[in-house]
Formats: C-alpha cells, sequence, structure tokens
C-alpha cells in the first residue's frame, strides 16, 4: 500500500514534469521555430511598451537567447527554489515555488492564482453538491420507476442538459433569472463575495453560476446513476438483501446503490479535478474572476507566464484528482487490490 | 383487505406449521403468459424436510421466492394461499410478510458469491440480518455473528467475520451464508440448491451441517435441488415438480423404491451414483422441458413420456390428476401419503416399475 502510493506519487511527478516540458514547448519553442526573434519574445515577456533597446536588454537578461532546454531548465529551477528577473529597469522577485512572474502586472503568477483560487473552488463545490444530490437522486428514481413518466421526462431533460453548451444554459438562467424581469430573484453575474465575509452573501451570489454548471453535470450523473442502479438492482444480493426482510428504502440506498457507487466516484473526482483548475466557460458566462477566466484572459493578453502557470496549476489539479480517485477505488470497492 | 372477506372461500388456518394451497405464480411477458407455477400444494410441519426436485424451469425457484413473498407484485400474478404458522401470506399485506422474512422465514440462495454483498464484510451482513429484527447494540450483535459463524464451523471465527466474502472459499461462503440465514432462528428454512456451485466433498459437509443445525432449530426445512441425490437422505418427503406443477409426491422411500410416475423413473435413473459411472444414463429423459407459455395439452410430460401412447389419446388431451396412490404408506411424518399425477391404472405403473424399469437401474 505504502510503496504502491509512494510509486504512484512519482509517476504522478515525472507527469507533471511532461506536462510542463509540453507546455513549455507550445509556448517558448513553437513561437521561436515559428520565426519569433528573442527580442519579440522579451517584448511579449516584459510587454510591447518596451522599446527595441529595452527589449534587446530584457532578452538577453531573461535569458531568451539560451537554448530553449536552458530556458526550461531555468524555469523549472524558479518552480524549486525562486527566481529573480532582472530585466534592465529593474530587479523582480519571484519566490519558490515560482511559476513565472507577470510583468505586465507586475507580479508573481502564484500570487494571482492563490487569489483566483477560492472564486474557482466555491463555484466548483456548490456546483458539486448540487449536482451529485441531484443527479444521484434523479437516476436512484428514473432506475426504480424505469419506463415511467418520470423516467422519460428525467431523461430526456437529462440528454438535453448533456448536449446544450454551457453559454447557451448559462444564458438562458441569466436572461430569465436575473435581468430585471419578474423572475429576477438571483444577483447577475459579476459579484463575488469572499464565504469568510459573509457566507450568505457568497451563496446568493454564486447560485446562479451553481446552477447552470450543476445542470450539465447533474444530467451526466442521472445517466450514470440510472444504468448503475438498473444493473445492481437485478443482482442476487439485492434479493439476498429483500430475503433478510430490511425495507425497500435500505435494500436500494444500502445495497443497491451502494453496489452502483464505485464509476458515480471515479467520475467525480476526474469532474472535480478538472473543474477546480477553472470552469472556463461559466466563469467567463458570468465574470466571475476565477481560475478560468483568469486563463482566457491571460490568453487574450498574450501574457504567457500566466498562462504557463495557470496550466500547470490545472495539470496539477488533475493528476491529483487522478490519484486520489485510485486510491478511493481501493476505498469504494474492497475486492480491488492496489499494486 | 380484511380477513373477513376471505375466510368466506377459505378453510380456517390448517394444523400443519407451512401449507400450500393451490397456489399460482403467473408472469406476463411480451411473448404471453408465463405459468412458472400452476396450481401447488403441499404440507410441511415444524422439524422435517421436504425436497423438491426437479429440472431446470421447472417452477422451483419461483415457488420458494413467493413464500418469502420476494415476487414484484408488478410483474408476478401470485394467487392460492400460502399458510405459515396460522398466517396466510399471499394477501397479508407487504410490510406484515417483510417483517416475517428474515425471522420466521429465511432462506438460503444457489451462489453464495453473487449472494453476497462484494462491499460489505461477512460480519456486516450478518450483522444486518440480525439487528434487523431484534433490537441490539451492534457490539451484542456482532458477538452473535462470531457464534453463529463458529456454530456453522468457520475457523477462527472472531477474526474471518471481518472479512469480505470474496476472501472466504466456495465452502465458507456457502457456511457464511447458512449463519446469516440462521441468525434470527428462523422456523421456516428453504434452501434453494444450496450445494449446486459446491465440490463434492464441500457438498456433503454442508449437507451434514444443515441437517445437524435443523435438529437443532426444530425448523420446517424445504431443499430445493435438480439431484435427487442431494435430498435422499436427509428429506422426510420429496415432492417431485414438473412444468410448475407437482407429478409426484411421497415419503423419501416412496420416491426411491416406489416411484410410479415415468418422469421420476427418468430422474431416479439420471441420478449419478457411487457404484455406476456418472456418464452413464439408463433411461435419459428425452426432450426439452416444457414451455410454460404454451403448456402442452394434457398431461404436460406426454411430449417426452416413453408411456404416453399407453392412455391412448387422453395424454394429449385431458390433464391427469394429482391422486392418491397408496393411503398412508407414507414414510415417517408425510402428509397426503404418496400421490401421481399420471392416466395409467396404478397397477400398470407398478408393474411397469418392478418388471422394467427398476431392473434396469438396478443391473449396471
Ligand atoms: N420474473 C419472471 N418473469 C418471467 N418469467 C420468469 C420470471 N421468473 C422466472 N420465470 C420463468 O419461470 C420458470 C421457472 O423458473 P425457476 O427459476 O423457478 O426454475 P427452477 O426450477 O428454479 O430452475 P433452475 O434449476 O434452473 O434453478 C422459468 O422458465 C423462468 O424463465
Ligand atoms: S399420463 Fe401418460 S403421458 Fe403423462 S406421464 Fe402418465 S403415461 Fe406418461
Ligand atoms: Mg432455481
Amino acid at each position: 500500500m505504502v510503496t504502491y502510493i509512494i510509486r504512484r506519487l512519482i509517476a504522478a511527478i515525472l507527469m507533471l514534469l511532461i506536462v510542463s516540458m509540453v507546455t513549455f514547448a507550445i509556448f517558448f519553442l513553437v513561437p521561436r521555430l515559428a520565426g519569433a526573434t528573442p527580442e519579440g519574445m522579451a517584448s511579449r515577456y516584459v510587454g510591447r511598451t518596451a522599446n527595441a533597446e529595452t527589449a534587446k536588454l530584457a532578452a538577453e537578461r531573461l535569458g531568451f537567447n539560451d537554448p530553449v532546454v536552458v530556458q526550461y531548465g531555468n524555469y523549472i529551477k524558479g518552480i524549486v527554489f525562486g527566481a529573480e528577473y532582472d530585466y534592465g529597469p529593474g530587479v523582480e522577485k519571484c519566490p519558490a515555488p515560482c511559476l513565472g512572474y507577470s510583468f505586465i502586472t507586475r507580479q508573481p503568477v502564484l500570487n494571482d492564482l492563490i487569489d483566483r483560487f477560492p472564486v474557482t473552488l466555491s463555484l466548483a463545490v456548490g456546483a458539486a453538491v448540487i449536482w451529485v444530490l441531484a443527479g444521484v437522486s434523479i437516476g436512484v428514481l428514473s432506475a426504480l420507476r424505469r419506463g415511467s413518466l418520470f423516467d422519460r421526462a428525467a431523461m430526456t431533460v437529462a440528454l438535453a442538459g448533456v448536449s446544450l453548451p454551457i453559454f447557451f444554459t448559462g444564458l438562458i438562467s441569466l436572461v430569465v433569472l436575473s435581468y430585471g424581469n419578474p423572475f429576477s430573484i438571483f444577483a447577475q453575474g459579476g459579484h463575488y463575495t469572499p464565504i469568510t465575509e459573509n457566507p450568505i452573501e457568497w451563496a446568493y451570489n454564486l447560485i446562479l453560476p451553481w446552477i447552470t454548471l450543476a445542470f450539465l453535470f447533474a444530467a451526466g450523473y442521472a445517466r450514470l446513476t440510472r444504468a448503475g442502479m438498473l444493473d445492481t438492482m437485478n443482482e442476487d444480493y439485492i434479493r439476498t438483501a429483500r430475503a433478510k426482510g430490511l425495507p425497500e428504502r435500505t435494500v436500494v440506498a444500502k445495497h443497491g446503490l451502494r453496489g452502483a457507487l464505485t464509476p458515480i466516484v471515479t467520475i467525480f473526482g476526474l469532474d472535480f479535478g478538472l473543474l477546480i483548475g477553472g470552469a472556463v466557460l461559466t466563469e467567463s458566462t458570468y465574470s466571475l474572476q476565477g481560475l478560468g477566466k483568469y486563463a482566457v484572459d491571460a490568453i487574450t493578453n498574450n501574457d504567457l507566464p500566466k498562462v504557463m502557470g495557470v496550466t500547470l496549476l490545472t495539470a496539477v489539479f488533475v493528476i491529483a484528482a487522478n490519484l486520489i480517485v485510485d486510491l478511493l477505488y481501493a476505498v469504494v470497492d474492497p475486492r480491488v487490490r492496489l499494486s | 383487505m380484511s380477513r373477513a372477506d376471505n375466510s368466506a372461500d377459505a378453510s380456517p388456518a390448517p394444523p400443519s406449521y407451512l401449507e400450500l394451497r393451490d397456489l399460482r405464480i403467473h408472469f406476463p411477458t411480451d411473448d404471453g403468459l408465463v405459468k412458472s407455477v400452476d396450481g401447488l400444494s403441499f404440507r410441511l410441519d415444524r422439524g422435517k424436510t421436504l425436497g423438491i426436485v426437479g429440472e431446470s424451469g421447472s417452477g422451483k425457484s419461483v415457488t420458494s421466492l413467493g413464500i418469502l413473498g420476494l415476487h414484484n407484485r408488478r410483474n408476478a400474478r401470485v394467487s392460492g394461499e400460502i399458510w405459515l404458522d396460522g398466517e396466510e401470506l399471499v394477501t397479508a399485506p407487504p410490510d406484515a410478510v417483510r417483517a416475517l422474512r428474515g425471522k420466521k422465514m429465511a432462506m438460503i440462495f444457489q451462489d453464495p458469491l453473487s449472494a453476497m454483498h462484494p462491499y460489505y464484510t461477512v460480519g456486516n451482513q450478518i450483522i444486518e440480518a440480525y439487528r434487523i429484527h431484534n433490537k441490539v447494540t451492534k457490539a451484542v450483535a456482532r458477538k452473535h455473528a462470531v457464534d453463529m459463524l463458529g456454530r456453522v464451523g468457520i475457523p477462527q471465527p472472531d477474526r474471518r467475520v471481518d472479512d469480505y466474502p470474496h476472501e472466504f472459499s466456495g465452502g465458507m461462503r456457502q457456511r457464511a451464508m447458512i449463519a446469516m440465514a440462521l441468525s434470527c432462528d428462523p422456523e421456516l428454512l428453504i434452501a434453494d440448491e444450496p450445494t449446486t456451485a459446491l465440490d463434492v466433498t464441500v457438498q456433503a459437509q454442508i449437507l451434514d451441517l444443515m441437517r445437524d443445525l435443523q435438529r437443532e432449530f426444530d425448523s420446517a426445512l424445504i431443499i430445493i435441488t435438480h439431484d435427487l441425490g442431494v435430498v435422499a437422505e436427509l428429506s422426510d418427503d420429496i415432492l417431485v415438480m414438473y412444468g410448475g406443477a407437482c407429478i409426484e409426491y411421497g415419503s423419501t422411500d416412496d420416491i426411491f423404491y416406489r416411484p410410479e410416475h415415468p418422469y421420476t423413473w427418468g430422474l431416479l435413473s439420471s441420478m449419478p451414483r457411487l457404484d455406476r459411472e456418472p456418464t452413464e444414463r439408463l433411461l435419459p429423459i428425452k426432450g426439452t422441458p416444457p414451455s410454460l407459455i404454451n403448456v402442452p395439452p394434457g398431461c404436460v410430460f406426454s411430449p417426452r413420456c416413453p408411456y404416453a401412447d399407453r392412455t391412448g389419446d387422453r395424454a394429449a388431451t385431458e390433464v391427469p390428476e394429482l391422486l392418491e396412490t397408496r393411503a398412508g404408506h407414507g414414510g415417517h411424518g408425510g402428509h397426503g401419503g404418496h400421490m401421481v399425477r399420471c392416466h395409467m391404472p396404478p397397477a400398470e405403473r407398478r408393474s411397469l416399475w418392478e418388471n422394467d424399469v427398476k431392473p434396469m437401474l438396478e443391473t449396471t
């Protein structure tokens, strides 16, 4: 068990290195191959305002003249030991773990990420609670009343939920529920209050994005749960549970749902891991300043260090989620041996 | 729902612990009505064992699930009467039947690996079975579970109680299943092919265990099997089922030494014996079991019966009745003597058995 975890951790770190290499190559090697000069790269780095001379100096000092491999080495070194950027006009400090330094906002990228993370996390946690509760209970009811009107209605809506793009459902709910109309019970997008300041306002401002995001996921979970329950409720052990004299409620929840849980837990871990790296569409639709919006803005502004940083962070979340799901798998299904 | 309307057409509660009267269990399906059980009656007292024998698809499992009230009322039509200790179960409210399940009547299933939940420990599953009918703390129930595992012969029960089903061997799993079924001291125990999934030596051990436990608990025991050998030593009475109905009923001695139905003869001849090569079958039952949707008219067994022509066209037109052939000649504790469902006159059947069939069974 312990050796398994250690092995998986080493694999995770290797995986992260590969991801960082690929991202680094995309943002630093490909432009050079496409003909960008070190000065051009540096000016993207320090901002377009710099004149030719400063750009040249910056390219020199920031190492854009070095081979890409050396540049990558320096980047990794920065993550481990921190970095200092002497770009001419002054020296900017970026303490370890330095995921890069944005010369546009004059901030270590990590500081931004730390600022933005609570928004994305709030969005993800709230939506996850809603979609798991709604998706799983709708799935269970659908399976138990297979073929009923409820089942057919729920599965039709679920199909729509899986197929409709989020900016569509998001815009619809934004229009229907928040702008000056009789249903405008919720705040319109763009506001975020930290939960530590005012939990009620926090929830009130997030409820629309939560519902929009949850709708998309709940649909998938309802279908997954329904399929799983249809399988497990036909298992012999369900008959045994009934033969014991258990009430039907216990049979369904403790025996049926428990048996259908493995794929749900697996998918949930992966979905959640991906989501806390930034819910790009939902955050953009509702102008929430989370990691997803941050990534979009960074790409729009061509702010390479930010793009690198947020990509790496997302990779960390996804890889961690994979690891946790694999460990959970053995917890959920005792027949699984970790080795 | 009240008992009053019911008692108008039903006679008062019978003295037997369990009595089935004309039980019918039909499933409406897209292909037609499946008559899995069609008019089954028998009686069983506490302390006695009934063996129900029949080929695959004869309705054995459907019967046992029916007694426990485990059929979904939405897709099964159940009629007739099931009397358990003076209570009628077919018309009883589902919750009343549920309260009896696991407590007064319990069941052991064929394949203990799939019949136990893979995600809960063996102990947890026994504890659950006990606590649903006994208001005790978890600790007390756990002690009880360890006791039960010990009684069914699991070594180191206090350690094995925390194992998962997949960590047990096949025989041990069946023992654990038995411990689970017996955890609330049921008065009626139904074992549906309890040994089919096990190898021969383990089969014998499990059967011994069931006999000992039945004596200890003084329960009424029904053993369901397609193999007469399994019930030979255990049963007081044997019911031979074919196409959803009883075609011969009698004491174990009746069925083994004085069988009168051609189908029973076929079963006896295909029974593996120690003194015979198991593959050798003297009077194999030709053909396939009957369709339960389009049940053959007349005698259900007639399409496969080697003696069908002896009763003229009656075999194909008239359903033979289940009639007593030798009243009171039963063994120990049988009910209703020896009954056979066949048009042939009893004398003809006996002479066929004595002169044709029995010698063939004995010579090889
Ligand atoms: N829910 C159901 N719907 C339709 N038909 C059913 C249902 N349950 C059982 N049957 C049918 O009833 C018949 C009897 O089945 P049953 O399981 O009682 O046979 P069995 O005697 O136990 O056979 P085996 O030795 O294979 O266990 C079978 O033909 C089966 O297909
Ligand atoms: S009634 Fe006729 S066909 Fe049926 S079992 Fe008897 S002899 Fe065979
Ligand atoms: Mg069966």
